[in-house]
């Protein structure tokens, strides 16, 4: 196997693991640190359904965003809907054995492509033009739009222009690293920028802004129940201060 | 003071272009040694305070989940950047609450992030320097914790928790803010905000009483310390001491007195408002509805009724249980004590729009509403009521049961434009402790949003009267009103409206009442 085939495979699994290690550890800080008052924000569920289809709306189709403002939920949700779309139009390199045939339909869903790019492009104006935006961006807010754009391209040009890898490559090394019966990196330029600009996403996940994917639901002003006449809501290092501490 | 210029109301809310360093300067007046010492604060900034700061952002991440949720989740999406009143009113871009948050965020990435702690530059990660405490210091007293960027946030990142955490920090620090530590430090001695002691108290309520007598002939008492009433009011001091706010007081005592019930006022706790909120102390904030618990207690009464008052309501609806476990689930002696004590076929505590409002739907109370015609009515939904608690435990309920008391006692009420209004409320811009003087510039340029508001609805539908119910938007309005041309008096309380219209039985017919 080519030195290069080896680096990738070994770069996958450490971004992978990364990934896998960073988030595991920032949930369990999460959930480990305690709440200690109700502060769900207006408007606020009073009963635990109503926190369930609260976060689904926010998670699914950005509610909050789109009172905020209708061209960054646009661009927002596009981009994040088409990012799950291209994810389920990936899961056919990985499948080990035989894909299944609902997963063989997933083809048409390779143009979901073009909202990705609309959408980040989108983000990436308002970084540049709206002068609120451009106050508050970093060069990571930049850069990790730019990482994305540059992933979207790649995988463009290879679907839609006559760039394609070697197809037959592409699965069995995909399916290799899922299996660990490794094999060849097919060997075009433009595979390799693709999956090693994707690699390093992954690798970032857990030290980024990304994290606002597991942060959501851990967000008090929205995940919590607004029954706090009902119910006593405290927090153990409250509970311990009120043994310590007098009475009323 | 160095002066300033009114923002001019335009034909509609426009988003500012940024101004660079608006409102820069050296923030409000800072509490002095004494007033730091009373809250068991430092009564200097310490001299390795860089170490102890960082230590104590490091203990409030720990503590407080929303903390490390809100710092690493944002995305600079922009989407609460025109939301804030301070921005919309100044254009200073640091006013934006994404980037009020990053003066605490930038430091957090700096000493608690991996990014950060390695390529600060990139993820714009700072030290906490001499400069940064400086804007730390102005800017995290240029929000009022009022969350109205919180309702707009895709992850409910919630500014008021950052400013929080900042203000507790900086007082651990020994740079506390005057206005909010020297009326703490009130409260601690004297039991409210004002330092009014328990003769002077006693003097306004018999002052009080009489005047009701003189307007009404009939005999409405607001008693004190009436050991054994059913119900204890707790309000925000401001009820006893100016106007609007007294005219408010009255109407509670009018509806208490209609509805027969005991009711009393205690001197001990005769403050609802708990500025242990604003600096985001959590043992401070126990004490005072601590306070609230010893005299109920003491009094033995059934019921917990809390007047107008924004924040004191969210302390009171949201904490009070978590604070005190007024309502169930707490095992120490005297919370158990006031579980049995408290009668529990009613919420506790209860809001008085909500007692009112129940009276209302059971027919106990007749209105003439025609006493509040020349008033054209519009109401002003308290942020902290909006965004922090509940009424009538209905959803929005906080947002229907105070236009509904409004509405039963006067004939013509509208709203402000929907996107001013409820859970999209605009601060009065005085809240949060910087209802300070020395923040007069900042509280006229955040009431801009709220101003323009209203011009629209005089304009459109000729509204001449501003309902609130929180003491420092009463206060706020009456300073800030003026400034854009409109009448201080405008502004008034719930209560007040309800005292108006209220048919007292036995009153002296001063014309003939309608019936409704």
């Amino acid at each position: 196997m080519s030195l290069m085939s080896i680096l990738f495979i070994v770069f996958f699994y450490l971004a992978v693991s990364l990934c896998l290690v960073g988030v595991t550890l920032k949930v369990i800080q999460y959930a480990s640190t305690p709440v200690p008052l109700k502060i769900p924000t207006a408007p606020a569920p009073l009963t635990k359904f109503g926190v369930v289809l609260r976060m689904m709306r926010e998670v699914l189709l950005f509610s909050s965003l789109f009172r905020a403002s209708k061209w960054t939920w646009l661009f927002g949700w596009l981009f994040h809907w088409a990012l799950v779309l291209l994810f389920v139009r990936h899961l056919p390199y990985f499948w080990p054995g035989e894909t299944p045939e609902l997963l063989r339909q997933a083809e048409p869903l390779k143009y979901a492509a073009f909202p990705l790019i609309f959408g980040l492009s989108g983000l990436l104006a308002r970084r540049f033009f709206v002068d609120r935006v451009r106050y508050i961006s970093s060069p990571s807010d930049y850069l990790l739009l730019l990482l994305l754009i540059a992933i979207a391209l790649t995988g463009l040009l290879m679907t839609f222009a006559s760039y394609y890898p070697d197809m037959g490559m592409v699965y069995s090394f995909s399916e290799g690293l899922i299996t660990l019966n490794w094999s060849e990196l097919p060997s075009e330029g433009i595979f390799l920028a693709h999956i090693f600009m994707v690699f390093v996403l992954i690798a970032i996940f857990p030290i980024s802004k990304m994290l606002h994917a597991p942060g959501v639901f851990f967000s008090p002003t929205l995940n919590q129940v607004d029954d706090a006449r009902k119910k006593r809501h405290i927090s153990s290092w409250a509970i311990e201060k009120e043994k310590n501490g007098k009475g009323g | 003071m160095a002066k300033f210029d009114t923002p001019k109301l335009e034909t509609y809310l426009k988003t500012p272009a940024l101004k660079m360093d608006a409102m820069a300067g050296d923030g409000p007046f800072k509490a002095n040694s004494d007033m730091q010492k009373s809250l068991g604060f430092p009564g200097e900034k310490v001299d390795n305070w860089q170490q102890v700061a960082i230590e104590k952002m490091g203990e409030t991440i720990s503590k407080y989940r929303s903390i490390p949720v809100f710092l690493d989740a944002c995305v600079k999406c922009g989407a609460c950047a025109d939301k804030c009143h301070y921005f919309l009113g100044t254009g200073d871009p640091k006013n934006m609450p994404v980037a009020r948050q990053d003066l605490f965020r930038s430091v957090y990435r700096r000493h608690f992030t991996f990014a950060g702690k390695h390529f600060p530059k990139l993820v714009g990660a700072k030290e906490l320097d001499e400069a940064m405490l400086d804007d730390w210091y102005n800017y995290f007293h240029q929000c009022s914790e009022c969350r109205r960027c919180s309702v707009f946030c895709p992850y409910g990142i919630d500014t008021a928790e950052i400013t929080m955490a900042a203000r507790e920090v900086m007082n651990v620090i020994g740079v506390g803010q005057k206005y909010c530590n020297q009326i703490l430090g009130k409260v601690k001695k004297i039991g409210n905000n004002l330092g009014m002691p328990e003769p002077a108290l006693r003097d306004t309520l018999l002052d009080l009483e009489e005047e009701i007598e003189e307007d009404t002939g009939v005999a409405v008492k607001l008693p004190l310390d009436k050991e054994g009433a059913e119900i204890l009011l707790i309000t925000p001091s401001a009820d006893f001491f100016a106007e609007p706010h007294i005219d408010g007081l009255i109407g509670y005592a009018k509806v208490f007195h209609q509805s027969g019930a005991s009711w009393t006022l205690s001197s001990y706790a005769s403050e609802g408002a708990n500025f242990g909120m604003f600096i985001g102390n959590y043992d401070i904030m126990r004490e005072g509805a601590l306070r609230i618990r010893k005299a109920a207690l003491d009094l033995g009464v059934k019921r917990i009724i809390v007047g107008e008052c924004g924040h004191a309501w969210r302390v009171a609806y949201s904490f009070w249980n978590t604070l005190t476990g007024i309502g169930d689930g707490a095992t120490d002696e005297y919370a158990l004590q006031l579980q049995n004590q408290l009668d529990q076929r009613f919420p506790q505590p209860q809001h008085i729009i909500e007692y009112t409002y129940d009276l209302i739907q059971k027919g106990q109370l007749t209105f003439d509403k025609s006493k509040n015609d020349h008033r054209t009515v519009t109401f002003h939904d308290s942020c902290n009521v909006a965004r922090g608690s509940n009424m009538g435990g209905v959803e929005n309920g906080q947002f229907i049961l105070p236009r509904e008391v409004i509405k039963a006692a006067c004939n013509n009420f509208v709203d402000m434009s929907e996107s001013t209004i409820k859970a999209s409320t605009f601060c009065c811009g005085g809240g949060g402790g910087l209802l300070a003087d020395d923040l007069l510039e900042l509280r006229v340029k955040g009431a801009l949003p709220r101003m323009q508001a209203l011009k629209e609805s005089e304009e459109k539908s000729g509204v001449n009267t501003l309902a609130a119910l929180c003491a420092i938007c009463k206060s706020q309005f009456s300073k800030v009103l003026p400034y854009y041309d409109f009448d201080p008096f405008m502004v008034v309380s719930v209560h007040q409206l309800v005292s108006e219209a209220l048919i007292l039985d036995g009153e002296n017919p001063q014309q003939e009442p309608k019936t409704l």
